[in-house]
């Protein structure tokens, strides 16, 4: 098991990212920061958590989206649904995807469906924490990455956020 | 997580656990039906037939309506102006269909049993839509998923199921899901629409006087009459059923608490209950059909997914 990043570089990354949506986005009026439900609400719970800190008196459109009724592979497994929480409209708006790994581009292909389902949006951003690079099976990208590592399909990539958080290659 | 069975033919075989993933998966779905474009692309390489072989309005609206929102192709079959009326067999029917490719059979029948039977014939997935009087699970499961959107749980809960017990599917159905929740049932009505075993069979208690089932439950499920099932007199008239055990504003009033007013559809108002009593604020008619359509989804959803596990 090789660790990624560990609790120090974690937190870092995510201020990072955090500083590189505020560049980009302040005031944030026009965005839709959209957390992946199940994993990629962490990350997007830290990133928006430190956005809020540098400025808590703005008001920050902040959304849960689950793909799983957009999925490819109904037939080879059976996934059990989680909550989507969209509670504002995203039409015309830029929407920032947040997610923890980015691997096969599978699961974002399905939020990309799910969210035009909502409305649409003038432009779609994707964040991740962990960028696989060369596993991709669509032409997709990060607009953000916490960090692209290279690893092969029999390896895992794992973000545990209990005790010391941290990301782990296995 | 998945459904220890391959079909839905009665709430009898589920687990509670089964119980528990369709409502929770039916609350998603639930949110899915409240969006701008109610629509997703779950089922979209599966292809359902809808065999009604008996009237009915909600239950094979509502299933069709589940199935296009979950983009599956659907056939509609009734057996009334097809070739059933030249002595086609029911078996002979569905294989006809299935040789066209067709993955899930969503059935109602009037008699007991038919679904239970095609499934051991067919290699398709079955959902029962109601089968005579044995049982009507998607109307059970929905009226769980009313009582529990309203009252937060299942568990203690105490439901009254009121009138025509002896011919209800919609009845047997709601017993079992129940009582696998952790619910207490009475059923109430005429002695001569309970059957005679049902407290020692079921468990339940049973109550004779409504206006006790009522003071007692915190969700009253009232059933239709169905006089189409009833082939001997077990009450002299609609008018006396309705005097002795129709539901009325002044009988909820009586009573020292407010409960929730269910009923499967379609009402005989002013016999079973009273019009005012349908459209007042306590009566759950309306949830009901609307949270039929994202329980139906539920089911499909979680039966579709395990086609190739199953096998």
């Amino acid at each position: 098991m090789v660790t990624i990043l560990d609790s120090y570089q974690l937190d870092l990354t995510l201020r990072r990212l955090a500083h590189q949506l505020i560049e980009n986005h302040y005031p944030f009026s026009e965005t839709c920061f959209i957390g992946m439900q199940p994993r990629g609400l962490q990350v997007s719970d830290h990133i928006i958590g430190y956005i809020k800190k540098q400025y808590p008196d703005i008001q920050i459109n902040y959304g849960k989206l689950d793909i799983t009724f957009y999925r490819d592979d109904l037939r080879s497994a059976l996934h059990v649904p989680t909550i989507t929480d969209i509670p504002f409209s995203i039409e015309g708006k830029k929407i920032v995807l947040i997610d923890d790994v980015l691997y096969t581009g599978r699961t974002i292909r399905a939020a990309m469906d799910a969210l035009i389902d909502f409305g649409r949006p003038a432009k779609v951003e994707l964040v991740v924490l962990v960028d696989r690079k060369f596993n991709r099976q669509l032409p997709i990208q990060p607009d953000y990455a916490g960090k692209a590592i290279d690893s092969i399909v029999s390896q895992k990539v794992k973000v545990d956020w209990d005790g010391q958080p941290r990301v782990v290659l296995y | 997580m998945q459904l220890s069975t391959k079909h839905l033919l009665g709430i009898r075989d589920l687990l509670a656990q089964d119980i528990q993933l369709i409502l929770d998966t039916a609350t998603q779905f639930k949110e899915v039906l409240q969006r701008p474009i109610k629509k997703v692309p779950s089922l979209r390489d599966v292809t359902i037939v809808n065999l009604f072989y008996e009237n009915s309005t909600r239950t094979r609206i509502s299933f069709e309506l589940a199935e296009k929102r979950l983009s599956a192709d659907t056939i509609n079959f009734t057996a009334s102006g097809s070739s059933v009326s030249k002595g086609e067999t029911l078996l002979d029917t569905v294989n006809n269909i299935l040789s066209m490719k067709v993955d899930m059979v969503v059935m109602r029948h009037s008699a007991s049993g038919a679904p239970h039977f095609l499934a051991k014939h067919i290699p398709a997935i079955i959902v029962n839509a109601g089968d005579g009087i044995n049982e009507h699970p998607t109307q059970a499961l929905l009226d769980a998923f009313s009582i529990r959107e309203k009252l937060g749980t299942l568990e203690g809960k105490k439901v009254a199921i009121i009138g025509d017990i002896m011919h209800s599917r919609v009845a047997l159905s709601n017993i079992h899901l129940l009582q696998k929740m952790g619910a207490e049932v009475t059923v109430a009505g005429p002695p001569t629409l309970i059957p005679k075993y049902i407290r020692d069979a079921f468990n339940v208690r049973v109550e004779y006087n409504v206006k006790k089932a009522l003071q007692w439950c915190d969700v009253a499920n009232v059933l239709r009459i169905q006089l189409e099932r009833q082939n001997q007199v077990l009450f002299s008239s609609l008018r006396e059923y309705s005097l002795a055990f129709g539901i009325n504003r002044k009988m909820l009033d009586d009573l020292d608490k407010e409960i929730f007013l269910m009923h499967p559809g379609p009402i005989n108002r002013g016999v079973e209950i009273d019009s005012d009593v349908v459209d007042s604020k306590q009566s759950l008619v309306l949830q009901q059909v609307e949270n039929g359509v994202a329980v139906r989804m539920a089911v499909l959803y979680l039966l579709a997914g395990q086609r190739e596990t199953a096998e």
